[in-house]
This record gives C-alpha cells, structure tokens and sequence, in this order.
C-alpha cells in the first residue's frame, strides 16, 4: 500500500523490538468476539491513476450542471476565485497542520486567523470577530445561544420568515433541546420581500431575546436593519444580522454601523467553490463587551519571551477543552482552511476592489431584472437588493425546465419553503455572468 | 534566521503592509458599476469604503501568505504525533480530485438528476462507512466531530421522547474528550461522570452502579483517550440496553479498529467518525473536516434532513419530509468537499487496505511506547492500541513540565504530543504516530525525546527557555488572554489610516 512505509522487515524488527510475534498478537487483549467481526467487505484497493479514474468518471456525471449558463444563489454564490486564493490554500503547510495548540510552530496559522478576525470586524462594523465556525447557518444558531448567555432572564427569540429555510431550520435544531426557549416566526411584508418591522414592534417586550435578520435577506432583499435594531435595542433585546453574500458588506453599511449586536454567516463567496454546498466557513463578530460569551476559537496578540510580537489562542476558558459541560459551544475543528481562502481572497480584492466588486454584482443584477422585465417578467418584490432578486414566473417549475434545455439554470423555486411565493424564482447574478448572459436569462424564461 | 529580509522569520501584518491606491483584484472592465450602483440602491443604504481595509498588489498578497506559510510546522513536512487527532498522510491526488470542476463548482441547488454523479459518492461513502463501522444507516451531514456528537445526542433524545421518555442523563467517562460534555449540554442533557478503572478502562460495574431510569445514554470513546480498548464494552453496552439506554461511541479514534473491532459489533447505537482522522482529509490548520454519524437500524428514522434515498426511478434524490427526524443542523448536504477526499482515501485502501490499517497504527503507538517507557512510563500498564498517553517524573525531579518538553521537542524538528490530555493523567503527554509514519522517523523521535529526558535533568534552565529554534520563542499566553487583543488597529502613525 503506497501510503504505508512499512516493509516486512521493519514490521518484524519493530515486532521483535516489541518482543512479540505477529501483529495479531498487539491486537490479542481485544475480545475475540469483536476480531472475529471486524473484517471490512469492499472492493480491493486501487492505485493512484485508477482512483483519479474512477473520481473522474462521477465528477464527469455533475459536469453539465456545472457547465450552464447559471443563475443559481440561495445562500452558496458563484463568483471567481482568484487563482493566488488556491495557491495559498494548497500549501501543505496550512493544509496539513491542526488547530495552532503551539504557537511557536504554528505563527503561520494564527497570524492569518488573526487578519481573518480583523477583515471580518472591519466588514461587519463589530469589535470582535472568532477564528470561524463551521457555516452561516450554524453561526446563526450559535449566535442565538450566544445571546441566550448575554441575556439569561429573556426567553423569546424572533426569526424572520425571510431568512434562508436552512438557517431557520438548523435555528430551531439547535434550540430544540433548549426547552425554555420559543423561537416566534417575524412575517414578510409580501409587498417589499422584507420583513414586517410592525410585527417585530408587537413582539418588543422584556421577554424578547433576540431578533434575527437576514441582510440581505433570503429574497437579496436589503433590510432597514437600523430600524429594527432600534425596535429591538428599545425593549432591551439584541438584533442578529445574517449574512449569506458577504460581498454586500463590500457596499452597504455595515450591521454593526447599523446597531447589530451580532453578526454571523456564511463567507463562501469569499474565494470558496460551491462544492456542492460545503465546506463553506461560517463567520461570527460581536461586540467587545460580549467577547466572553462568544463561541469558538480566537486568536490574540502578545509577545515571545524576547519581546517579538506573537499571536497564540486565547480566552480559551469559554471552550469545550477547557469548560466541558459549562463551555460557550461544543466547536472544536472549524473551517479554518477556508477561513484563509477568505482572507487571502479580501487581501486581494482590497479596500477599493471589494467596493467595486459589489457593485459590479449590483449592476449586473439590476440588468438583468431590467432585461426580464423588458419581456413581461417583473420583480416579486419592490425592495432593494444587492445581487439577488425574485422574478414573478408562472409555473417557475416549467419555466426552469424549459431554461435548462435552453442551456440556462435560471434560479430556484421558492414554492416548498414559501407557499406564498408559488411563483416566485431567485435569480442571483454576480460578476462570472457576462453581459450577454442576460440575454439569454431573459430570452430562456420569456413564455 | 538570517538578516536578508527574505529569510527573516517576522512578516507583518497584512494591514501593515498595505499602501494606498493599490489591488490585487481586476475587477471585469466596462462601464464603471460603482456610481451606477450607488444610484440604484441609494447612498443612505451603502458605506464608505472600508477604513484600515488592505490594499496590496496581487504579488505581495501571495508572497505575504507564502511566507506566513513557512511558519508553520505540518504533517507533510514532518512527524506530527498529536494525540487523538490521527494526523495521518493526506493524498495529494484527493486535493486534486476535490477541484475537478464537476464537484468544486458544483451548486448544491441544481435539479438532483443533474447531479446524480455526486449523490452517487454520498451514497456509495454511506454505505462505505456503514460497513466499516458496522452500522446499519449514515447521514454525512455534520460538519466535524462534535456537530456529529450534537447530532448524535440529539438523536438519542429524539429516540427517547418518542418513546415517551424523559431521560435527562448522559453518563461520561472522565477520559472523555471536551467536545463530549459539551455536547451533551447543548443537547439538553445533564453530565454525569464515570471513572475509568485501574486498569484503564470503564468496567462494566461501574457503569452498572451509575445507570438509572434517567440515563439516556453513555457516551464513549473507544480506544479511549488512554489509547486503551475498552475491553468491558460488549458487557457494558448490554447492561446499557437492558436498562432502556443507548451506547454512543466517539469514533474519534476509528484508525485503531480498523480490522480489528467494529462499533456495531460492540452493540454502539450511534456513532460518528471524523473524515478529518481516520480518513486522512486535510487538517487545514483547524478544519473544516466532516462528522458523519452512524445509527442502527432502529435510530435511522431520527437522523438529520435531507436524507438521501433512492427514488422509485433509479435517481438519487434528498427526502426532506422526515416527521421523525430531528431536522438539519447546516445548510445545504454536508461537508461535500471533504466527503470526496474520504472516499477517493476509501478507494484507494479497499477492504484489505483500510484492514491493515488499525494493526500498523497499533505497532507504531507500541514501538514509541516501548522506545520511551524507561523515561516515559505509560500512565496505564494495560497495552496501548493506535496512540500511547505517557507522564514523566521531571516535574519533580528537575522543575520541568511537560509544556516545558513539548517546547524542547519543537527544537529537534517535531512537532508534539497533545499535553495534559486526558485530564486523569497529571503532566500527559498523548502520542499518536499513525500507520504512515516509517520506523526510522520513530527512531528519531524516539531518540529526540530520549535527549530531551536528559537534558530536562541536566540542564533544566536550557528546557524550560525552550524552543530556542523556533521563528517565535516561547510565546506569552497568559498576557494575552490577560488583556486580549484580537484584531489589528491603526496606530496613529500608519500609513493605512483614514
Ligand atoms: C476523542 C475526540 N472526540 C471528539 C473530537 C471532536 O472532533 P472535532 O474536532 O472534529 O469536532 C475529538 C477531536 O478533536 C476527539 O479527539
């Protein structure tokens, strides 16, 4: 086996050093019961070019797909990656370590946590940023029991129906167990594709926990996250924001400009292919005050014996290896690979290159609604958007078929998770659709 | 290191090395997007652009990153025996096969008949590791080990309220890993501890003494965290079922059973296996790895959605209308990028490979067992399966701690053992070779620390100043938890402020 070192020779010098005689013989004190079940049926191993083969040949079943002419977002982006992103990332030196327990060896590792921590302050407004979590969804989640710890006494978390289905549904997993806590559905204003800042008014009271708030939301519908922040902060609550296209923060206000308490999601679209829809690496800032209830590592700076600057680990009394059953979160391994694929990718793009980035995916975005528009398909909803919009199709279902045999993934239907939006399709659009494409977008879809 | 700036260890901080007016990005030419975007969605909605933000050309972007690189220790360069993360050799062609465009670029929302080729290595990868791990169902939802553990409990409670339970207990042992108590919490259960035996593993009894008509569950590692086999566990798993419990097992340390024991043999209920270990994907510095969870038979109902299933037609296909199943805990299907390196490492070992593979990593833990014992002795005499937990007298002998050893063992190329892990084992030192690693890097490990025993009595002061090799000396870790600093802020004096 070409990744075992071991000859028969060095197995019987390591045996005889170990004054034993078979290898079975290291395995003898295992209940024979248990040795005589243990035998694996699968097919004989393969060499390197027929695995590449037989890999190849499912990668190839996919390709299609891949090879469209696609309109697909909700929550995973298409954009390019930068071929310096890959570069990096492919370095065994980052690949192939763990999570940095020696910083003396590992100064690699956590500087570049260090700057992942700073970009996200620096793109969320917030003071305090984790190292990573596994995705948007489960940052959410976590962001919600990270509240929970910041305000024991309250109770009531509310969850606007306009963030992505996933994220409600891993919200409700993960509070499931939870049982004092009631997650309350926030309702969508059907007219503007955002979500109702009335009903959030009704449900500000002493019990309210937490408000949780796509931006943009499910539907790339930008939020008056101000408004409902204030709403919150006026009942003593904290406002979550969630983000799926972090490229939006290259041009909006920031959640934490706008009063978020929390803001958590999904960095995917920094530098991260889609595969199929993981890993992504999920992103989380908070305040400085709250640093203590935050899950997941964190990475600080301080000095080596000599007085050099060094970054290590720290505050590691809220985690699991440190606090057990009394820990902020039961994270371990996160998704710190990805976490440098994002920052290497923000390096990249910069201060004005993000800005430019974003509003290129604005300006295509609104092109192409203008362009479906043009041949009698109009927006769902009258909010603004950032890359992402729904088109009213009837029958999107059909409308989709018949775009695929046009060459075109046009979006996705909304009907399973919203009923109400039957004839809804999302259509997302960033900077690898060409111009021309929106042709085809519009010609694919026209009736 | 040397005083060319190329070969100096100190690289600043990206932020510190940003100029402005500079990019590393071309964003595609054409109109200028930026005023018209601004006009579309209104200036009240949008920022400035970012105070502090880097500004780097492509090239410095790349060197800065290449030569953070170079500070970091790594499996590929070198040994890597620490304890109970199984840092096995990762296969270069899994990476490779990983970016075929017909997985990386692949959306998770394309019509399922579009992407019948990556439902296929979903489910060929489940019924993989249901094999190998002797269970009868897997989801390959979670994201890493503990999501896997939270999945896992919450299945347990799942079981148990359908059953009209309302068993509040989860028994641990003390060996257990953090992520185990800390799971249990989120999953709404209470902890209760059980000690491990005299001879290093759980006796059945013991667990017989702890189970009531309020314990859902054990949950336990097996090969412990000692690297002991938990040799009472077909015992302990019956006095679980027939006092109406599950047995969950950590598969954290999967590689020691691999042809020697499987979790379903043993009467393990649940389940999972971190991909990131015993199926050698990438480590990536902290992740992102993958967390399957295996069930019996009995449990697949409450596993997470979606659930892949073959649909009448022949088509793979994600069933999301599951009443029983305790719901989703990430979006979309999983970690599918690593699911790709953990069946392209399942294909190329086959049955015989992967069979092979517990006793190798077996002989290299008891190897380096044996070339430490007379310095090093093992916490516990029972034999050591897939990794070795030792402890030392230096502390006494010579003021030198085990955090004192590792740093010395950063100054002969290696990087160490995890330390103080387990928590029942004072000064732990838990050594993890793995199957790849050759007798001769043994050797020299062996030697290394054999080195360092002496040193430790020799010249303590020279030990506890350790590493003195390294791009950083020892850091200052109570400072900077003390007052933490953890992100970058322009000095007054910079160049890349406002
Ligand atoms: C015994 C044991 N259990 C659980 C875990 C948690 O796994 P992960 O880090 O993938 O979440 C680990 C590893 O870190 C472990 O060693």
């Amino acid at each position: 086996m070409r990744f075992i070192p071991h000859t028969a020779a060095d197995i019987a010098q390591m045996l005889a050093a170990l004054d034993v005689e078979r290898l079975d013989d290291l395995v003898a004190h295992v209940p024979a019961a248990l040795r005589a079940q243990a035998a694996i049926r699968l097919d004989r191993g393969l060499g390197e070019r027929e695995v590449s083969a037989a890999m190849r040949a499912l990668a190839q079943r996919n390709a299609p797909a891949t090879e469209l002419i696609s309109f697909l977002g909700g929550g995973c982006y298409r954009h390019y990656i930068p071929a310096a992103v890959r570069a990096i990332t492919a370095r065994a030196e980052f690949a192939t370590s763990y999570t940095p327990y020696q910083p003396e060896a590992s100064q690699g590792t956590t500087q570049a946590i260090f700057e992942f921590q700073t970009l996200i302050t620096q793109l969320t407004g917030l003071e305090v940023a984790n190292a990573s979590m596994y995705d948007g969804a489960s940052a959410a989640a976590e962001a919600v029991l990270m509240a929970r710890r910041i305000l024991p006494k309250r109770h009531r978390v509310v969850v606007s129906r306009a963030l992505w289905p996933d994220y409600r549904a891993t919200i409700a997993t993960y509070l499931s167990a939870q049982q004092d806590l009631e997650i309350v559905e926030l309702p969508l204003d059907l007219a503007t594709g955002s979500t109702s800042c009335e009903a959030l008014g009704k449900l500000a009271d002493q019990h309210l926990l937490c408000a949780v708030v796509g931006y943009p939301n499910a539907f790339g519908v930008i939020e008056s996250l101000g408004h409902m922040t204030q709403v919150a902060h006026e009942a003593g609550a904290l406002l979550i924001a969630v983000t799926a296209e972090p490229l939006a923060f290259g041009l909006l206000k920031s959640p934490g400009e706008l009063g978020a308490d929390i803001a958590v999601g999904e960095g995917q679209s920094f530098g991260i292919a889609p595969q199929f829809g993981g890993p992504g690496v999920g992103f989380m800032a908070a305040r400085m005050a709250h640093v203590r209830s935050m899950p997941g590592r964190l990475v600080g700076e301080t000095r080596d014996r000599q007085g050099r600057r060094a970054f290590c680990l720290t505050l590691a009394a809220r985690e699991q290896h440190i606090r057990r059953e009394r820990a902020t979160s039961n994270i371990c391994t996160n998704h710190s690979l990805n976490a440098l694929a994002a920052t290497v990718y923000l390096a990249l793009m910069g201060r004005s290159g993000l800005r430019r980035m974003a509003a290129r995916n604005v300006d295509l975005a609104h092109q192409a609604a203008a362009k479906l528009a043009a041949v009698g398909i109009s927006p769902r909803f009258s909010g603004a958007f950032f890359n992402e919009f729904v088109a009213r199709v009837p029958d999107p279902h059909r409308a989709l078929e018949r775009a695929i045999a046009r060459g075109v993934l046009a979006g996705l239907t909304l009907e399973r998770d919203y009923p109400e939006l039957a004839d809804g399709l999302l259509i997302a659009v960033t900077e690898v659709n060409e111009p021309q494409s929106l042709d085809l977008l519009a010609e694919a879809l026209r009736a | 290191m040397g005083s060319m700036d190329m070969l100096s260890d100190r690289v600043p901080l990206i932020f510190e090395e940003s100029r402005p007016g500079r990019t590393g990005a071309e964003v595609d030419q054409g109109e200028p997007s930026e005023t018209r975007a601004l006009e579309l969605l209104g200036a009240e909605l949008c920022r400035d652009t970012i105070a502090g933000f880097p500004e780097l050309s492509e090239p410095q972007v790349l060197r800065h990153y290449l030569r953070l690189s170079r500070l970091n220790y790594a499996q590929a360069l070198n040994f890597y025996p620490l304890g109970s993360c199984t840092m096995k050799y990762n296969p270069v062609v899994n990476d490779e096969i990983a970016n075929l465009p017909g997985f990386a670029e692949l959306h998770p929302a394309v019509p399922p008949a579009m992407a019948q080729g990556a439902l296929e290595l979903m489910a060929r990868l489940e019924g993989a590791l249901a094999e190998i791990t002797g269970m009868d169902a897997v989801s390959l939802h979670p994201a890493a080990g503990a999501q896997g553990e939270l999945t896992g409990l919450l299945i347990v409670r799942a079981w148990d309220r359908r059953r009209g339970g309302k068993r509040r207990k989860v028994i641990i042992p003390d060996t257990a890993h953090g992520t185990n108590p800390a799971s249990c919490t989120l999953a709404g259960f209470e902890v209760v501890v059980a000690r491990t035996g005299a001879h290093g593993y759980l006796e059945a009894a013991e667990i017989r003494r702890l189970l009531d008509d309020q314990t859902a569950a054990l949950m336990v590692t097996n090969p412990n965290t000692l690297g002991i086999f938990e040799a009472e566990i077909s015992a302990i798993a019956e006095a679980l079922h027939q006092a109406g419990a599950l047995l969950y097992l950590d598969g954290a340390n999967l590689n020691a059973l691999l042809g020697v024991a499987k979790p379903g043999a043993m009467g393990a209920d649940i389940v999972h296996v971190n991909l990131h270990k015993t199926f050698s994907t990438p480590h990536g510095g902290g992740g992102p790895g993958a967390g399957p969870v295996a069930v019996t038979r009995e449990l697949e109902r409450f596993l997470p959605l979606p659930r892949l299933v073959r649909r009448a037609d022949g088509l793979w296909d994600f069933d999301r209308e599951r009443p029983d199943s305790i719901g989703r805990l990430r979006a979309y299907h999983g970690n599918f990028g690593m699911l790709v390196r953990a069946y392209a490492y399942i294909l190329a070992l086959g049955g015989e490979g992967l069979e092979q593979i517990g006793r190798l990593a077996i002989l290299n833990a008891n190897y380096v067992r044996h070339g430490l014992e007379k310095n090093f002795p093992v916490a516990k005499r029972a034999p050591s399966t897939h990794e070795c937990v030792l402890t030392h007298d230096l502390e006494e002998r010579a003021g030198v701690s085990t955090l004192d050893l590792a740093k010395r063992l950063l100054d002969y190329g290696f990087h160490p053992p995890t330390i103080y892990f387990p928590l029942v084992v004072p000064g732990a030192l838990m050594i993890e070779p793995t199957e790849t690693e050759a007798r001769e890097t043994l050797d020299v490990f062996i030697a290394a620390m054999n080195q360092i025993y002496r040193e430790a009595l020799e010249q303590p002061e020279m030990v506890k100043q350790a590493p003195h090799t390294t791009p950083v000396a020892r850091v200052d870790e109570v400072t900077a938890a003390r007052r933490p600093i953890l992100r970058w802020t322009p000095s007054p004096d910079s160049t890349t402020k406002e």
